[in-house]
C-alpha cells in the first residue's frame, strides 16, 4: 500500500500484488503486462506497468508452473456450469425456474446459450410455476428441467408428486443451502436429503442423485434425462453450493460419451387402435407418445388417480393396479443404479460413508491417512434413492468402525442406511456451520476418532 | 358420431358445466379441430373435470396450476391448441399469480374459466368471486371480502383479450370460445355458470335476467370503455360479450428463435452440437 502510495494512487496496491503472485509462481511478467494493455491505456496504464514491475522485483519465485504439460485438453468449470452443460448436451430444450441462490448460475449460463441452442429459458412467477412449466413442456415432448434451492423445492412438492403419478419425465435440480427457510442463504449444506427422498405425499417412484463433483455435475444431469424418459419419473439432482460455485481443473467432458435414450412409442401401440397412456405392463412402464404426433390418437395424463386411459376413477382394483404398476418402475430402476465410488483400501477396517461434495476433501483425506498406515475404505455415494447397497452390503462385515461424514446435523445417510440395510454407523463426522468440509479438517478429524 | 366424444361425468344435473361441455365441442367442430391437435390444461375443481369427458389431449393437473402447464404445452409445441378449463376457485384463488402472470406473457391460448361464485366440489365455500354479504357453511357472518373483478384485473394487466359469456346462452357462448381460440395471444373467456346445488344466490334466473350483450358499437380497442364496461355488474345488467381487444406481439413472436423454424419438440438432439461451449471453459 506504502509503495501504492509512492506512485501516486493508492488503487495500483492490486497491481503491485498481482506482480508478487506472477513472481512467486514464476510467471513471465510479459503474459500479465499484454493483460493489462487491454483493460487500460496512456498514463493509467503506464502507472499500473510500473505497480506490476515493483511487485514483481519484491520476491524471489518459489514455486514454478511453467510445466510442458499441455492444458489445451483441460477446462476450468464449477457445478452449476457443468449442470447446465449437461443438460444442454442432454438436448434440454426448456428451462424454467425462479432465482434462487445457490442455482440461479444454471439458469444464467444456458439463459445465455439459448439464441444459439434454438432452446428457451423462462423465468417463471414463482417455483410452482418453474416445475410446472418443465413438466408441460415435458409432457409435449421435450425435454424440461428445472433447478432451486431447498425453498423453492419445498414449493415445487406438490408437482413432484403430479410427475409421479401423471408419469411425466422430470429433471430437477436441487442445489442445497443450509435451511430453514431462508437460513444461510450464500452458505453450504447437505441437509435435504431425507427431505428431497421424502417428497410430495403418497408414494410413487422418483430418484435422487447427489452429485460428487464437477464432471458428476455434467455427465449425471445428461443421464437424469435418460433415466427420467425411460421410467418416467421425477430425477432429483442433488448438488449444493459448495460444488455450485467451486472451480475446479478437469479433463474436458467428453461429448461423445452422452448418449440420448428417448423411449418415446410409435404407432405400434395402438393395440386395439388406441392409445392408452398408462396400459398396465408387466414393467409397469406405460409405453409414451408425443400428443399431436399420431392422427386422432391424444394423451391423457391426470392427477387423479386413473385408469389405462388416463381417465378419473374411484375403483378399487385399478387404484390398486395403477400403485402396483408406478412402484414396480422402481424395482426395476434399482437394477441400474451406480455403486459409490470407493477410496482407499480393499476392505478396510474402517469404513467411511459420505455423499455429493464431500467427495473432494474426503479423497484427500484418506490419502493421507492411508499414507499413515491408517486401513480405511470409503464409499462415497452419488446414486441416493433408491440407495445401492451392494458396495455396503459387501463391505461392512469388514469393517470394525463405521464412521458417516456429512454436511448435516443430524447424520440423514447414517438413517437412509440403517433404514434400508440395517447397518448401523458407529459415529458420525458432522458439519452444518455453512462451511464445507476441508480436507485438512477431515483429516484431522478422522485422525482423533481412528 | 362427434370426434369428440360422450363420456358419463359426475356433474349435478342442472350444472351449467353440461353445456360449457356441449358448446366447447361445438366450438372445436366448427373450428374444424381434430382431437389430437387440441390440447386441455385444467387444474381441479368441477370445471377442470372437462379434459376427463371429452376426446382431445388432456393434462389433468393441480388445483390451481392449469396455465403455466397450458403456457409451457404451447412453448414446447407451437402446433398445437392449448385451452385452459378452470374454474373461479381454481384460477382467481389459488391460481392467482399464475393468471397475473400468464396475461403478462401474452402466450397463445385461451383462457375458460367457469365461474359460478362458489365453490362447487367442496361443497359450497365462498369463491374469490362470491357476492359481499352470501352466507355460506364457512362464511357464517357473510362474504366480508369484496369480490375479485376478473376482467378489470385482466384489463389492467394488459390482457389482449378479454370477455365475457354466459352458459345458459349457447350460441353466444360458442361465439366467444371461437374468438378466444383463434384470437393470437392469451385470451380470457370468463363464463358465468349456475351452480344448482350450492349457489342459491346466483342461479340460472338470476343470471338470465341481468345479462346484457354488449353493443354491437362498442370499440373493442377502447381500453378504458372497456374497464368502464368492466365495473357494471348485478342489477345494473351484466354484460357479455368482448370487452377489449388487441394485436400484440405474442410470446412466440417476441422470442425469434422460437417463433420461426420446427416447434421445439420437433428440433433434432445431437450432445456433440454442445460440445463447443467448453471454449467457454478453457
Amino acid at each position: 500500500m506504502e509503495k501504492a502510495k509512492k506512485l501516486g494512487n493508492t488503487k495500483v496496491s492490486g497491481t503491485i500484488f498481482a506482480g508478487i503472485i506472477f513472481k512467486y509462481f514464476g510467471l513471465p511478467i510479459e503474459k500479465i503486462k499484454d493483460y493489462l494493455q487491454e483493460i487500460f491505456s496512456d498514463n493509467i496504464l503506464e502507472l499500473n506497468n510500473k505497480a506490476l514491475e515493483i511487485g514483481y522485483g519484491m520476491i524471489e519465485p518459489k514455486l514454478s508452473l511453467q510445466g510442458n504439460k499441455d492444458l489445451s485438453q483441460y477446462i476450468l468449470i464449477n457445478g452449476n456450469q457443468s449442470i447446465a452443460l449437461g443438460a444442454l448436451a442432454a438436448g434440454c430444450s426448456f428451462y424454467s425456474a425462479y432465482p434462487m441462490t445457490p442455482s440461479t448460475s444454471i439458469m444464467n449460463y444456458l439463459a445465455a446459450k439459448q439464441r444459439d441452442e434454438l432452446i428457451v429459458v423462462e423465468q417463471a412467477e414463482d417455483e410452482i410455476a418453474a416445475v410446472l412449466m418443465a413438466l408441460g413442456a415435458s409432457y409435449a415432448g421435450v425435454r424440461a428441467m428445472t433447478g432451486t434451492s431447498g425453498g423453492g423445492f419445498s414449493l415445487m412438492v406438490e408437482s413432484i408428486g403430479l410427475a409421479g403419478i401423471t408419469e411425466v419425465p422430470l429433471v430437477v435440480a436441487e442445489v442445497q443451502r443450509p435451511g430453514p427457510a431462508t437460513g444461510l442463504p450464500t452458505r453450504t449444506e447437505q441437509s435435504d436429503l431425507k427431505f428431497v427422498i421424502n417428497c410430495s405425499q403418497g408414494e410413487f417412484p422418483l430418484m435422487v442423485i447427489s452429485l460428487r463433483d464437477v464432471e458428476d455435475a455434467f455427465y449425471q444431469t445428461a443421464r437424469a434425462f435418460n433415466l427420467a424418459e425411460k421410467y418416467q419419473i421425477p430425477v432429483i439432482l442433488l448438488s449444493d453450493q459448495y460444488l455450485a460455485d467451486y472451480n475446479q481443473t478437469v479433463k474436458a467432458f467428453d461429448f461423445s460419451k452422452i448418449k440420448i435414450e428417448r423411449h418415446l412409442a410409435g404407432e405400434e401401440v395402438f393395440l386395439d387402435g388406441e392409445y392408452k397412456r398408462y396400459t398396465l405392463t408387466a414393467s409397469g412402464i406405460s409405453p409414451r407418445i408425443i400428443p399431436g404426433k399420431f392422427s386422432n390418437q391424444v394423451v391423457l395424463v391426470d392427477s387423479d388417480e386413473h385408469d389405462e386411459y388416463g381417465r378419473i376413477t374411484e375403483s378399487a382394483e385399478v387404484r390398486k393396479n395403477m400403485v402396483d404398476k408406478r412402484m414396480k418402475k422402481l424395482e426395476l430402476l434399482k437394477e441400474e443404479l451406480n455403486e459409490p465410488r470407493k477410496l482407499g483400501n480393499a476392505k478396510g477396517e474402517v469404513l467411511l460413508l459420505a455423499w455429493g461434495s464431500t467427495y473432494g476433501p474426503l479423497k484427500e483425506a484418506t490419502e493421507n491417512l492411508i499414507g499413515e498406515g491408517y486401513n480405511i475404505t470409503a464409499l462415497v455415494f452419488g446414486d441416493l434413492w433408491p440407495l445401492p447397497q451392494k458396495s455396503l452390503n459387501y463391505l461392512a462385515p469388514f469393517a470394525k468402525k463405521i464412521i458417516n461424514i456429512e454436511g448435516n446435523a443430524t447424520g440423514q445417510l447414517k438413517d437412509l442406511v440403517r433404514e434400508q440395510t440395517g447397518i448401523n454407523c458407529d459415529l458420525s463426522i458432522l458439519k452444518y456451520d455453512g462451511r464445507p468440509f476441508s480436507s485438512e479438517e477431515l483429516y484431522h478429524r478422522l485422525k482423533e476418532v481412528l | 358420431m362427434c370426434e369428440f366424444k360422450t363420456y358419463e361425468t359426475a356433474w349435478c344435473p342442472g350444472c351449467g358445466n353440461f353445456s360449457i361441455l356441449k358448446g366447447l365441442k361445438r366450438a372445436l367442430e366448427e373450428l374444424g379441430k381434430k382431437p389430437h391437435e387440441v390440447v386441455i390444461s385444467s387444474g381441479i375443481g368441477q370445471a377442470a373435470k372437462i379434459p376427463q369427458y371429452i376426446n382431445v389431449n388432456g393434462f389433468n393437473g393441480l388445483h390451481g396450476r392449469a396455465v403455466p402447464v397450458g403456457a409451457a404445452i404451447k412453448i414446447a409445441n407451437k402446433n398445437l391448441t392449448v385451452i385452459v378449463e378452470s374454474g373461479d376457485g381454481d384460477t382467481y384463488g389459488e391460481g392467482g399469480n399464475h393468471f397475473i402472470h400468464n396475461i403478462r406473457r401474452n402466450i397463445d391460448i385461451a383462457h375458460f374459466v367457469h365461474n359460478n361464485q362458489i365453490y362447487g366440489l367442496t361443497k359450497g365455500q365462498a369463491s374469490p368471486t362470491t357476492g359481499t354479504g352470501q352466507i355460506t357453511g364457512v362464511q357464517t357472518m357473510g362474504v366480508l371480502n369484496h369480490p375479485f373483478n376478473p376482467l378489470t384485473v385482466a384489463l389492467s394487466l394488459g390482457a389482449t383479450f378479454v370477455a365475457r359469456t354466459f352458459s345458459g346462452d349457447e350460441e353466444h357462448m360458442v361465439e366467444m370460445m371461437k374468438e378466444a381460440i383463434l384470437h393470437k395471444g392469451y385470451a380470457l373467456v370468463d363464463i358465468l355458470q349456475p351452480c344448482v346445488t350450492f349457489n342459491k344466490v346466483n342461479t340460472f334466473k338470476w343470471y338470465k335476467d341481468r345479462v346484457v350483450k354488449i353493443d354491437p358499437n362498442h370499440d373493442l380497442t377502447d381500453y378504458f370503455g372497456a374497464y368502464k364496461l368492466a365495473h357494471q355488474w348485478g342489477d345494473e345488467g351484466i354484460p357479455i360479450g368482448i370487452f377489449y381487444k388487441k394485436e400484440e406481439k405474442t410470446y412466440h413472436e417476441k422470442i425469434q428463435h422460437l417463433d420461426k423454424g420446427l416447434p421445439l419438440v420437433d428440433r433434432e438432439i445431437n450432445p456433440l452440437k454442445a460440445e463447443k461451449y467448453l471454449a467457454d471453459f478453457k
